[in-house]
């Protein structure tokens, strides 16, 4: 067999951006779901879900992991940005003027209504819409934890933003998005197939 | 495809370090840290918002811990206590000829939810020492329910002595005849039916931090 020198993909500091986050929004969001079962008001999930998720009766432990690990994917986020911002990835990432157009083509492709391979590129139109998304919902994310983390101090930015019940409830409804981001972004990986993946891991293609 | 096995191998190593000390830090407790963030960088004196009359509602009578005694209302006494000084009495009408303050404020509850409510009272500074020390404890009459404050959300000018709740006298339940309310707090430091309030040099015990919450419990 013979040695190819593989091509480079992506730099080790995204692959640390990336993976970090897999353990601390576990943990971020588990605890949040502890913190809301106190008060469900938004959607009442099953008695037996709770239970069996072990979410029940322990809101003291679900507020000390939130308000510990807040911190951490703050800052790796925020680390995220700069980064991709200072090394000039960013043009790779933020979608161009017509991304939407393009991204349709890239539904149709995955769809398989499209034949022809779509233009090559490090991240289609579609990725560079979701990858960009994510982040501004994590940017909306975070206001809105100021917003209901500290609601008398932060108060300019909870009345901004329709008071404190409201900041609650989109701190609550973005999640979901991002489970649905991390459900969609599994999926793709799986199509994309083995080596996509391992260019996570180890950097090359 | 010796470098990429190299390279899983690290990831999981260094993956595998990554995890055991985010295990380690899941056993210490952030709220002594983030005290230290609001009150040095944050802050704690901003004013919490206030609300139209009109907006006010009734909130849930929740936190009966401190109330089970049958007491008499006018036999109620506020005692004070503070270093240096000896032990002063106050009676209700005595906290009620105390400038008062009406304010529409949210009341907002550690579990999530959260009310306007119409307060009328006395702000606690108003019984406080002239040069207070760093913490201020306060007690039901049976001691069952006690919460510790710090002095600055203690001495806030919207942390009442409260005897009115939406125009009415308190009510049993909600606290009569006197309760803190306290704007820059979780409603878990707005303890009804105080008996006595202390000034004092050290951090007073408080009965939901002993439960795991956090001490500070600021908003």
């Amino acid at each position: 067999m013979t040695q190819t020198s593989p091509k480079p993909k992506h730099p080790l500091a995204i692959r640390w951006f990336h993976w970090r986050n897999f353990p601390i929004l576990s943990l971020m969001i588990s605890s949040g779901m502890i913190i809301y079962w106190a008060n469900d008001a938004y959607i009442q999930f099953p008695e037996w879900f709770y239970e069996k998720a072990g979410l029940q009766f322990r809101l003291a432990e679900g507020m000390s992991y939130h308000f510990l690990l807040m911190w951490f994917f703050a800052i790796n986020s925020a680390l995220y940005v700069s980064y991709t911002i200072f090394s000039g990835e960013w043009r790779e990432l933020v979608p161009g003027r017509d991304a939407l157009k393009q991204a349709f083509q890239v539904v149709l492709h995955d769809l398989g209504i499209r034949k022809e391979p779509l233009p090559p590129a490090k991240f289609n139109a579609a990725q560079q819409i979701t990858y960009t998304g994510v982040v501004l919902m994590g940017l909306g994310s975070f206001l809105r934890s100021l917003a209901i983390y500290r609601p008398v101090q932060f108060s300019w930015i909870a009345q901004a933003m329709g008071g404190y019940k409201t900041a609650r409830l989109i701190h609550f409804g973005l999640p979901l998005g991002y489970v649905g981001f991390f459900g969609r972004h599994v999926t793709q990986v799986v199509r994309a197939g083995w080596a996509n993946f391992r260019a996570m891991v180890t950097g090359h293609e | 495809m010796n470098n990429n096995r190299r390279a899983f191998l690290k990831f999981g190593v260094a993956g595998a370090a990554v995890l055991a000390g985010l295990n380690q830090l899941l056993k210490i407790s952030p709220h002594e840290f983030n005290e230290k963030l609001t009150r040095r960088v944050i802050g704690t004196g901003r004013l919490g918002p206030e609300f139209a009359r009109n907006r006010a509602v009734m909130p849930k009578a929740n936190g009966l811990v401190g109330l089970d005694e049958e007491i008499e209302l006018k036999d109620w006494m506020l005692k004070i206590d503070a270093p240096g000084a000896s032990q002063r009495i106050m009676t209700i009408d005595e906290v009620k000829s105390l400038p008062r303050v009406e304010m529409t404020t949210e009341l907002m509850c550690v579990k999530g939810w959260s009310e306007v409510v119409h307060w009328s009272g006395t702000p606690l500074r108003h019984i406080a020492p002239p040069s207070a020390p760093e913490y201020v404890g306060l007690t039901t009459p049976d001691e069952s329910y006690f919460v510790g404050l710090d002095r600055e959300s203690a001495l806030h000018p919207q942390t009442l002595l409260a005897w009115k709740m939406n125009g009415a006298p308190l009510t049993s339940e909600h606290g009569a005849p006197l309760q803190l309310v306290i704007p820059v707090k979780y409603g878990i430091k707005n303890i009804k039916r105080i008996g006595s309030i202390r000034f004092t040099a050290e951090r007073p015990t408080d009965y939901w931090a002993e439960r795991g919450y956090d001490w500070f419990a600021g908003l």
